[in-house]
C-alpha cells in the first residue's frame, strides 16, 4: 500500500517548486534537515514550507502572532500597570510619554490595558475555531464518506444552521443565556461566546471537510485500500483524514482572525464579553461615548485589533498560496 | 430543470422550518417570566396575564406554539408585539429602508469590487495589484463597527461632508457611507474573486482569438473576457444580498438607520418574541430565495450548466 502525499489533491506538479528555488539557493539548502532526506519526494506540506521560508507574507504575520501570543499568556512582559486600576482625577488623559496611550473613562492605563485585552480576544477565538473545526470536520467527513441519506439528513442541518443571519444568531444566544446586568463567571461568559461562535459557524467547516472528503474518495489509493481490507475506522483516518486536512487548516486560519473581530463585534453590542474583563471590543465599546473628544480611546484598541485580526488572515492567505500555487 | 426546480424547492421547506423553529425555541423557550417589567413597576395584572397567556399559547409547549404561529403566518399574519402593534406594519415600515440599504452596499462593493479585481487580474504582480491585494486584506480585517466608527467620526462629527446619521426617510444619498461601510468586507472578496477568475480566463483560448483576430481591447474585455469571469462573482453578489440584511444590525445602529436590523435588536433587548421570530422569518425567506434564484441563474449564465 503506498503512502499517499497530500500532493495527490493539488494539480500542479511538485516538481516545480524546487526550479523555482534553483535560482537563488543551492539545490538542497532549502530541505528541513533531517526530516527529508534528498531522494525521497518531498509531500506536500513539505514544499507549502519551502515556499512559506521565503515570503515575508509569512513572517511578518507569524511574528505578530507569536508575539500577540506571548502578550495573551504574560502580559506582565509587557506593561507591569495594572490594567483594572483607575483614577478619576486623570480620566480621559491624553497620550504623554508617562502613558503612551493615554487613560480611559475610568482613568485606566490604555496601554495595559490594550496588553491585558490580547488575552481574552485570543482564548476565545482559538477556542471556537478548535471547536468548530472538531465539530464542522468531523460531521464532514461523516457525511462525505457515508454518503446517501446520511449525507442528505446532515447536509439540511447544517443549511439550517447556516441559514442563521450570524450576528443575529448570536445576539439572541448571548441574549438568553447571558442577559446584560445577569452575574455569570467570567468562564461561563467566554464558554457561552464560545459555544455561540461554534454553533453559528460550524457549517462552514463542514461544507469544506465534506467536499474535499468527496473529491478524494474516489481515489484510487482509497479504492486499493478497500480492496485490500481495510476497515472503514483505518480509510478515515489513515487516509482520508491525512489528505483532506489541508483545506480546513487554511480556513481555520482564516477563522481566527474572523472570530477575533466577531467577539469584538458582540461584546461592542454588549452580549458578549463585559467588564471587568478586559477585552479590546469592551474597550472599543466603552470609547464609542468620548470619541469627539478623546479619540484615542478608539485608535489604540481598533489599532490592535485590527493587526491581530489581519495577522491571522495574512497568515492563511500565504499558507494557503503555499498549498495551492494554482491562486496565485 | 422543471425538474430541478421542484427538487431545490423541496429541500427549501425543512431548512426554512428548521431554522425558523430553532430561533423560535431559542426566543420562547428560555426559562424566565414574560410579563417581567412589562407592566412598569407593578406586578402585571392577573387579568392581563390571562389575556396574553391565551393570545401567545403560553401556557402549551414549544412545538404547539410554534405550530399556532405558523399558521398565522401562512395566512399573512406576524402577529402583534405586546404592545399591541401590529408586526406587519412594524416590518412595512422598517423593511424598505434595510432593503435600499442593502442594495447601495451591494451597488458599492459591486462597482468598487468588480473594477479594482478588473484592473488587477489583468495586470498582475504590479504595483496597482499588491495595492489591491494588501488593502483587500485589510478591508477582510476590518470589523464592520470599527469601519463605521471611524468613517462616521472623520467625515461626519470631523471634516462635515456627510451627515453622521441618516435621516428619518432615509435617502439614498445619505446611505453612500452606510452602505460602503456594510459591504465593505464583501467589497473585498468580490475584487479577489474578480481577480482570480479574470486572470484564470484571460489565458483562455477565446481570449486569444479574440485578440488574435483584432478586436481592440476594449471589446476584448469588456465583451469576451467580462461575462465569462462574472458568473462566480454574480453568484456571490447573489447570496450576499440575503447576508447584508441579516448584518445590518451593527450598521444600522451606528448610522441610526430604521430598519430591520434595529428593529430587531430593540426587539431581543425588550423580549419582544414575535417580532424576533417574524423579523427572522423574513431573512431567513430572503437568503434561501436568493440562493435558489443564484442557482438558477448560474444555469442561465452558463449554458454549460444543465441540471438535468
Amino acid at each position: 500500500m503506498s503512502d499517499p502525499t497530500i500532493g495527490s489533491m493539488v494539480t500542479t506538479p511538485p516538481a516545480e517548486d524546487p526550479a523555482v528555488a534553483g535560482g537563488t539557493a543551492p539545490p538542497d539548502a532549502g530541505l528541513p534537515a533531517g526530516k527529508q532526506r534528498q531522494g525521497k519526494p518531498r509531500g506536500l506540506l513539505g514544499d507549502a514550507w519551502l515556499d512559506l521560508r521565503r515570503r515575508p507574507m509569512f513572517w511578518i504575520p507569524a511574528v505578530l502572532i507569536l508575539i500577540f501570543v506571548v502578550m495573551a499568556a504574560v502580559p506582565q512582559l509587557f506593561t507591569h500597570t495594572d490594567p483594572t486600576q483607575g483614577l478619576l482625577e486623570r480620566s480621559r488623559v491624553a497620550p504623554s510619554g508617562s502613558a503612551w496611550f493615554g487613560y480611559d473613562v475610568q482613568g485606566q492605563d490604555v496601554y495595559a490595558r490594550v496588553i491585558y485585552g490580547a488575552r481574552a480576544s485570543i482564548v476565545v477565538a482559538v477556542l471556537s475555531t478548535i471547536g468548530t473545526v472538531l465539530i464542522g470536520g468531523a460531521i464532514g467527513i461523516l457525511a462525505g464518506f457515508r454518503g446517501g441519506w446520511v449525507d442528505a439528513v446532515l447536509s439540511r442541518i447544517a443549511d439550517i444552521f447556516f441559514g442563521l443571519p450570524f450576528v443575529l444568531g448570536a445576539i439572541v444566544i448571548l441574549f438568553t443565556f447571558n442577559k446584560p446586568g445577569s452575574s455569570n463567571s467570567t468562564f461561563k461568559i467566554m464558554m457561552l461566546v464560545i459555544v455561540s461562535l461554534v454553533v453559528l459557524t460550524w457549517p462552514v467547516s463542514m461544507r469544506i471537510m465534506r467536499s474535499s472528503v468527496l473529491a478524494t474518495k474516489e481515489a484510487d489509493y482509497i479504492v486499493a485500500a478497500r480492496a485490500l481490507g481495510a476497515s472503514s475506522a483505518r480509510i478515515v483516518f489513515k487516509h482520508l483524514l491525512p489528505n483532506c486536512l489541508a483545506p480546513l487548516l487554511v480556513y481555520s486560519t482564516i477563522l481566527i482572525g474572523s472570530f477575533i473581530g466577531a467577539e469584538a463585534t458582540l461584546s461592542f453590542l454588549g452580549v458578549g464579553l463585559h467588564s471587568p474583563v478586559v477585552s479590546w471590543g469592551i474597550m472599543i465599546s466603552e470609547s464609542q461615548n468620548y470619541i469627539r473628544v478623546s479619540p484615542h480611546l478608539l485608535l489604540f484598541p481598533a489599532t490592535f485589533l485590527v493587526i491581530a485580526v489581519l495577522s491571522f488572515v495574512m497568515l492563511g492567505e500565504a499558507v494557503r498560496e503555499a498549498l495551492d500555487p494554482k491562486l496565485r | 430543470m422543471g425538474r430541478y426546480v421542484v427538487r431545490r424547492l423541496l429541500q427549501l421547506i425543512p431548512v426554512f422550518f428548521g431554522t425558523t423553529f430553532l430561533i423560535y425555541w431559542l426566543v420562547w423557550a428560555v426559562p424566565g417570566d414574560p410579563f417581567a417589567g412589562k407592566c412598569g413597576e407593578r406586578r402585571c395584572p392577573d387579568s392581563y396575564i390571562a389575556f396574553m397567556t391565551e393570545k401567545y399559547h403560553l401556557d402549551e409547549n414549544v412545538f404547539l406554539q410554534y405550530l399556532h404561529y405558523m399558521q398565522n403566518l401562512l395566512r399573512g399574519d406576524f402577529g402583534q408585539t405586546f404592545g399591541g402593534r401590529s408586526i406587519n406594519d412594524l416590518i412595512a415600515a422598517a423593511y424598505p429602508n434595510t432593503l435600499k440599504l442593502a442594495l447601495v452596499a451591494l451597488a458599492v462593493e459591486g462597482i468598487i469590487g468588480i473594477t479594482a479585481g478588473v484592473l488587477t487580474g489583468l495586470r498582475r504582480n504590479g504595483f496597482m495589484d499588491n495595492l489591491v491585494l494588501v488593502s483587500t486584506l485589510f478591508l477582510i480585517a476590518l470589523p464592520t463597527f470599527v469601519t463605521g466608527f471611524v468613517l462616521q467620526f472623520l467625515l461626519g462629527t470631523k471634516w462635515h461632508i456627510i451627515n453622521p446619521t441618516v435621516s428619518s426617510d432615509v435617502p439614498f444619498n445619505e446611505l453612500i457611507v452606510p452602505g460602503f461601510v456594510l459591504g465593505s468586507t464583501s467589497m473585498a472578496y468580490i475584487a479577489r474573486l474578480t481577480r482570480t477568475s479574470i486572470a484564470e480566463n484571460r489565458r483562455g483560448d477565446y481570449v486569444r482569438t479574440a485578440i488574435a483576430k483584432g478586436l481592440p481591447m476594449r471589446r476584448v474585455v469588456g465583451v469576451h473576457l467580462l461575462r465569462n469571469s462574472m458568473i462566480p462573482v454574480l453568484t456571490f453578489l447573489g447570496t450576499d444580498l440575503g447576508g447584508l440584511m441579516g448584518g445590518s444590525i451593527v450598521t444600522e445602529g451606528i448610522f441610526n438607520i430604521n430598519g430591520i436590523g434595529r428593529e430587531v435588536y430593540r426587539a431581543i433587548v425588550t423580549k419582544e418574541g414575535a417580532t424576533v421570530v417574524s423579523i427572522v422569518v423574513i431573512l431567513v425567506l430572503v437568503y434561501l430565495i436568493m440562493n435558489l434564484v443564484v442557482d438558477l441563474l448560474y444555469a442561465a449564465l452558463d449554458p454549460r450548466i444543465r441540471y438535468e
